[in-house]
């Protein structure tokens, strides 16, 4: 039994298609994280599993259950909205019972879960309290305790952190996290933060132009970017696209940037389809944090790049390098020292490499 | 002494600077006081009228204090003389307008908060449409529609009557109150909606629960806007009444008008005052909640 599953989902606005033959499923417990740059629907996608924006085509199934046409609130799920949405006039006890007492839950049963989760989250001390006199951290923890206190089956969250500022954003996430690893209920959560996705995430889903790009662990994501929009928007300088062609003699593969007779060995690389290799067009990825100043595997490959620019951000440096008149991006500590315009010894870590096909931007 | 030279000239400037800013300052005291006293002028016309008797208007000047406070005029004003016949007096005309004010004011603010929360909260096809030609409404000049409101009120067998009144003024309130209701809640967040949805909410519950409790500011500039519109109406309330079921501003006119040898103008100014009384009240009581909802929109929490 999948506790969600979205089935050739198709939506669009007028003629404006938002989201294009969506297929997804998430287990019990399970985190997923729908991540996208914004306008690729994924804050639709998630209005959708709530029941608050009609279906075009396809369906939405809860527990194997059919929920297309249920109405919201009978889809036994809750929502946490970026502004928090508590009910002004309503003070926090109020805001957090709303939905029980529309269910016509007993008295008791209220108080009881009431006193439950407020002490969960701490904010019994605040029940009395109006949502303008809470602080940003505090609404939110309120926000999600009246999700909390539905006993839903799944929590959707919609962007719950972004109107939060930098350090207590860090703070509610783990908070999330904990609140995640506690209760392993099941998750889904929308967000245009990449660090977000990949900490809180079991799953990941990438989203542009309305299409799943690849929906995976983290870590494969992160590894193994089913394709060029994945590699360059995950990663922060993102991932190293260098354009060149393959080249097959002997059983040996090896990667040739355009422009240049430098060979690369692609060795222990796993490609999805062995044929066809000699020749074709491809980009070679490697991660910023993949190219080294010291050598530290036995198969980490020699370079010798100039280095152009220098980025310095405190805890590390970013430098550009040039590889056959195209840009390199490489991350290092910052006590690293080097020299600008001269040519630099650096080391590829061959078994962090993504290769992809030019034409189709896939994966091979 | 290039230091000496250097602070006596800065001593200087600032002593010019200080008598410029005196003078401004002056002048700008002046300027205010002199358009206080115009508009404050015919007020004090009126009230010094009315506390005359004639004896002393015809003697004195129009702007020379009365002689004690009278308040014959304004008895005479409200209750008449107590004679029969041609005797007109505002306080039967005064219950008319509050009969006709209230529910009027009640129904248009109620129904214009409605449709201000279906065209922002609950958007379906062509509800722009609908907003444009709601707005259309606040346009159309009054004298267009007397024609046809007649016949409709006829045909409903109201003309004449409060109830007929207490219809034309909220149907033609709609639009002004759907305007200022759009705005206010285009400003309130759509999820608190959605998040009212999911914890099963219907389209009722979420107006009256969760709308209309942060909607006081808002509610006020619209009674105001309403109460004054309806109380201070003289067009409607001649056209589609006379007699007995006529509002106060039209009694009014026919109090002055109709005085059949020597112009009272003590009663005259008593009756002017009473008739414009009650706005005065609700713009004293509501008046800074008038002015805190026509610019502030956003509601946060």
């Amino acid at each position: 039994m999948k506790t969600l599953k979205i089935e050739d989902l198709s939506k669009n606005f007028g003629s404006t298609e938002v989201l294009r033959k969506i297929n997804l499923e998430i287990d019990e417990g399970n985190f997923l994280v729908l991540l996208g740059p914004s306008g690729c629907g994924k804050s639709t996608l998630l209005n959708i599993i709530a029941g608050l924006e009609t279906i075009n085509e396809g369906n939405v199934f809860i527990d194997d259950y059919n929920v297309s046409k249920v109405e919201p609130k009978d889809r036994n799920i809750a929502m946490v909205f970026q502004s928090y949405a508590l009910y002004p006039s309503m003070n926090v006890r109020e805001n957090m019972i709303f939905g029980l007492k529309q269910a016509k839950t007993s008295k008791e049963k209220i108080e009881q879960q009431l006193e439950k989760v407020s002490k969960f989250l701490q904010v019994d001390q605040l029940l009395e309290r109006k949502p303008s006199q809470l602080s940003g951290g505090q609404r939110q923890r309120v926000a999600i305790g009246r999700a909390l206190v539905r006993e839903p089956r799944i929590f959707l969250f919609d962007e719950p952190l972004s109107n939060l500022d930098a350090k207590l954003r860090v703070e509610m996430r783990r908070e999330i996290k904990k609140l995640h690893q506690q209760l392993k209920t099941t998750v889904v959560y929308v967000t245009h933060d990449q660090t977000e996705a990949m900490s809180l995430g079991t799953r990941i889903a990438i989203m542009n132009h309305g299409v799943i790009q690849q929906n995976d662990t983290p870590e494969n994501i992160y590894n193994k970017p089913s394709n060029t929009f994945v590699a360059d928007f995950i990663g922060s300088p993102s991932m190293n696209l260098i354009k060149g062609s393959l080249k097959e003699s002997s059983g040996e593969i090896s990667f040739t940037a355009s422009g240049s007779n430098f060979e690369i060995p692609v060795k222990g690389y796993e490609f999805k389809d062995k044929s066809n290799l000699n020749n074709k067009e491809v980009f070679f990825g490697i991660r910023p944090e993949h190219i080294y100043f010291k050598k530290s595997n036995e198969t980490d490959f020699e370079v010798t790049l100039r280095a152009d620019l220098s980025e310095y951000i405190g805890h590390e440096q970013i430098m550009t390098f040039d590889y056959a008149n195209q840009e390199i991006l490489a991350k290092f500590p910052s006590t690293i020292k080097i020299e600008l315009t001269k040519e630099t010894k650096l080391y590829f870590d061959l078994t962090q490499t993504s290769l992809f096909d030019s034409q189709t931007e896939e994966r091979i | 002494m290039q230091d000496n030279l250097k602070s006596s000239s800065y001593q200087q400037l600032e002593q010019k600077s200080k008598y410029t800013n005196m003078f401004l300052r002056w002048f700008l005291y002046f300027v205010l006081i002199l358009f206080a006293s115009y508009f404050i002028f015919p007020l004090y016309v009126m009230v010094v009228t009315s506390l005359k008797t004639m004896e002393e208007i015809r003697q004195g000047t129009l702007l020379s204090w009365p002689s004690g406070l009278n308040f014959d005029s304004w008895a005479v004003a409200w209750g008449g003389r107590g004679y029969g016949a041609g005797d007109t007096f505002l306080k039967p005309y005064f219950w008319n307008s509050i009969k006709m004010v209230v529910p009027a004011v009640f129904f248009s603010t109620l129904i214009g908060a409605m449709t201000g929360y279906v065209l922002t909260k609950w958007r379906f096809k062509g509800d722009s449409w609908v907003f444009l030609f709601l707005l259309f409404g606040c346009f159309i000049p009054f004298q267009a529609i007397l024609l046809p409101m007649a016949r409709t009120l006829g045909a409903l067998g109201i003309s004449n009557s409060i109830v007929g009144l207490v219809l034309v003024h909220t149907v033609y309130g709609i639009p002004f109150t759907t305007l200022f209701f759009r705005n206010y809640y285009v400003s309130v967040p759509t999820e608190l909606v959605k998040a009212a949805r999911i914890d099963g909410a219907g389209f009722f519950k979420i107006f009256f629960k969760i709308l209309l409790p942060i909607s006081a500011p808002i509610i006020v500039v619209t009674v105001i806007w309403q109460f004054t519109q309806i109380w201070n109406d003289f067009l409607f309330g001649s056209t589609f009444s006379f007699g007995e079921a006529a509002p106060i501003q039209v009694a009014l006119n026919n109090m002055v008008l109709s005085s059949t040898s020597v112009k009272e103008y003590n009663v005259d100014m008593a009756s002017a005052i009473i008739a414009g009384v009650p706005t005065l009240i609700v713009y004293v009581l509501a008046g800074k909640y008038f002015i805190r909802g026509l610019t502030s929109g956003a509601v946060k929490g």
